[in-house]
């Protein structure tokens, strides 16, 4: 009884099961077709760890198919000296792609790639092997920095030299600077109204010129206040910035003679987020209401609600950065603006050493050379535009644009 | 001595930094110096943390004009930090089950990233949105016409914020095309003096001769300092010359 009855129910879940299985077409489609043409180049410019692997896409690979067959390509390599070596996976690239860089190899062995073909199903095609093992080639110069370094040696050189002939006594001119002038006066008028100076030295950390910068003009400021008995106020937002200022500070009151003034705890750390950092700030401008605020360093959104709060309780503002970005709100709401290299200018500008303007003379000659390739740029594009041949001048031209002011190397 | 070992460190990380840049075989070099540099901030970030502490708490002490926020600001950290640490709401990690705290401190729901979407968040876009107001006054202040170079600036920035809305092409780009096509046959004829286009001009040209002068200088600025730095020859960062 039990086994005329078991015969049916077999039958009907060998039908289901080759009804699964009919149904299951797509689910088990072929894979796609492998790519072609595998080739493996040295990466240039690098230390010989870079390896650039290029193929041709698969024939499945086309951009119009719709459902896509291939959904991305897997590079793998080897060891090709390694006979006990198996293929890794190194790198995945997005159908359509066709190379692929490698820039975690061994300087020395030579690899063996292969890139497979891998459906949305995630079925692999066969591999598409590299002709012939690759070894990566240690470049000691990046030939693309060529010109920007040929450029910055006759800079840095310029700026040597000019230090050099300022310390064999000869006198250098140095414009007046208004905005550095100004640093004496707000110190005098806070002294003179017996309220503090506020120090705000940006919102990045001590690795950015521009905080460095900043803190040199503290050194200044905080010799004017110890000289004047002012007390001064440096809130930062980076605890390396803290650091550094309290040394500078302190160092600086006593180079003045009067170390007992310096207090530690007017330097202080509020915290890394922006915003946090503008309110702690504002908050203790509008209740201690400093007579001088100067914001000298990095900012981003917060300058302007910075300014305009010092500027809300009438204290005499002095600022300096070298985001142009911000610059139109400082000149709107500070009385003095350092703009850009201005603010680089003011260690040297007020040590006043004659060894340091010189540095400001170097950078003239950096002027020099970026007004003369404007000028030449100029004159060349017109010149290109106005000539009907395609010749010389607009290859003049690009060069100019692809490989003194690009990444295109000392050839053409 | 205290001068002179910073002096060497700041002269040698910069030129290996340097070098980075131009030779291959020592952008490991600088990568080093740049992870050591995330170290020392890691170790400055606890004195950091400590320092903010004492000030507030010297301050809640003494009584001092505005100790009530130094009490928010003792009482938000270590609250932060209770939380952040204790890994409050926080489920375990699916690779360590069995350990409570092996899961994310910043995982949705967690109490930390409660506080940051629900307390940090709007707190900071409500510092943002300050900017608003701030950048009128600051405009209406700015813009004067008190003199030449103020009336310039006023009338370029009504021209640019004018073009930049949809009223400053709609003023002008029928009007133009009309005259255009009465006066010269074409409607294109005057497209150049539709406001859209004149603030595309002066952005293009005048606003970014301008900034581009600017980054000239800083660029070079940022080479002198940096190169006397290294050198040391300025050493006033370190405050002062002994």
């Amino acid at each position: 009884m039990t086994r005329s009855t078991s015969h049916p129910q077999s039958s009907r879940l060998a039908v289901l099961a080759v009804l699964l299985l009919t149904g299951s077409g797509p689910l088990a489609a072929a894979p796609p077709r492998p790519p072609s043409q595998v080739t493996v180049t040295d990466l240039p410019n690098d230390d010989g760890t870079g390896l650039v692997v290029r193929w041709n896409v698969s024939p499945d690979d086309k951009p119009d198919a719709q459902p896509r067959v291939v959904g991305q390509y897997d590079v793998e390599r080897k060891d090709a000296a390694d006979k006990n070596a198996e293929f890794e996976l190194i790198g995945e690239a997005n159908f359509g792609e066709t190379s692929l860089e490698d820039k975690k190899c061994e300087r020395g062995i030579a690899y063996l790639y292969r890139v497979i073909a891998v459906g949305l199903d995630k079925s692999k095609s066969e591999a598409a092997m590299a002709a012939k093992p690759v070894t990566g080639v240690l470049q000691w110069i990046d030939g693309t920095r060529l010109w920007f370094g040929l450029i910055g040696v006759v800079v840095c050189g310029a700026v040597v030299s000019f230090i050099r002939i300022a310390q064999s006594g000869r006198e250098l001119k140095i414009r007046k600077i208004a905005g550095l002038e100004a640093v004496d006066e707000a110190v005098g008028r806070a002294t003179e109204m017996g309220r503090s100076c506020l120090f705000v030295p940006g919102i990045l950390d001590i690795n950015d010129m521009q905080t460095v910068s900043g803190i040199t003009v503290l050194s200044h400021v905080a010799g004017l206040a110890a000289e004047y008995d002012a007390q001064l106020e440096v809130p930062t937002s980076r605890s390396l910035v803290m650091t550094t200022a309290r040394e500078t500070v302190q160092a600086a009151y006593l180079k003045a003679g009067r170390p007992d003034a310096y207090n530690e705890d007017n330097v202080y750390y509020l915290t890394d987020e922006q915003f946090g950092y503008v309110a702690a700030v504002t908050g203790t401008m509008v209740r201690d209401e400093p007579a001088a605020c100067f914001y000298m360093g990095a900012f981003f959104a917060e300058s302007l609600i910075l300014a305009e709060t010092g500027n809300s309780i009438g204290a005499i503002q002095v600022a300096g950065t070298a985001m142009p970005s911000q610059l139109p709100f400082f000149v709107a709401a500070c009385d003095y603006t350092l703009i850009g290299e201005e603010f680089f200018a003011a260690s040297a500008y007020l040590s006043g050493e004659v060894h340091q303007l010189g540095s400001l003379k170097g950078q003239d000659v950096g002027k020099l050379i970026g007004g003369g390739l404007i000028v030449i740029g100029c004159l060349l594009a017109t010149l290109a535009s106005l000539s009907a041949e395609d010749g010389g001048l607009s290859g003049a031209v690009s060069y100019l644009k692809d490989h003194i002011l690009g990444d295109g190397g000392l050839l053409p | 001595m205290k001068r002179t070992v910073p002096l060497c460190i700041a002269a040698l990380v910069g030129f290996v930094l340097i070098l980075s840049e131009f030779i291959p075989f020592a952008q490991s070099w600088g990568r080093t110096a740049m992870i050591w540099f995330d170290i020392l901030a890691a170790f400055a970030f606890v004195l950091g943390g400590a320092n903010l502490l004492k000030i507030h708490l010297l301050k809640i002490s003494s009584q001092r004009v505005g100790w009530g926020y130094s009490v928010i600001t003792v009482a938000a950290f270590t609250i932060t930090m209770v939380i952040g640490l204790g890994k409050f709401g926080v489920t375990p990690s699916e690779s360590f089950p069995q350990f409570t705290w092996s899961g994310d401190y910043l995982q949705d729901g967690s109490g930390f990233w409660w506080m940051y979407q629900y307390v940090y968040l709007p707190l900071a876009s409500t510092m943002f949105a300050l900017l608003a107001f701030y950048i009128a006054s600051a405009a209406f202040r700015a813009f004067r016409a008190k003199n030449t170079e103020a009336i310039i600036l006023l009338v370029t920035a009504f021209i640019v914020l004018l073009g930049r809305t949809y009223a400053g092409i709609w003023l002008t780009a029928d009007p133009l095309a009309w005259l255009g096509q009465t006066l010269y046959g074409d409607p294109q004829a005057l497209a150049m003096f539709r406001l859209d286009v004149v603030v595309e001009m002066i952005m293009g040209v005048f606003n970014m001769a301008g900034n581009r002068a600017i980054m000239i200088g800083i660029a070079l600025g940022i080479v002198a300092l940096s190169l006397k730095v290294l050198l040391g020859v300025d050493r006033s960062y370190l405050g002062s010359e002994e």
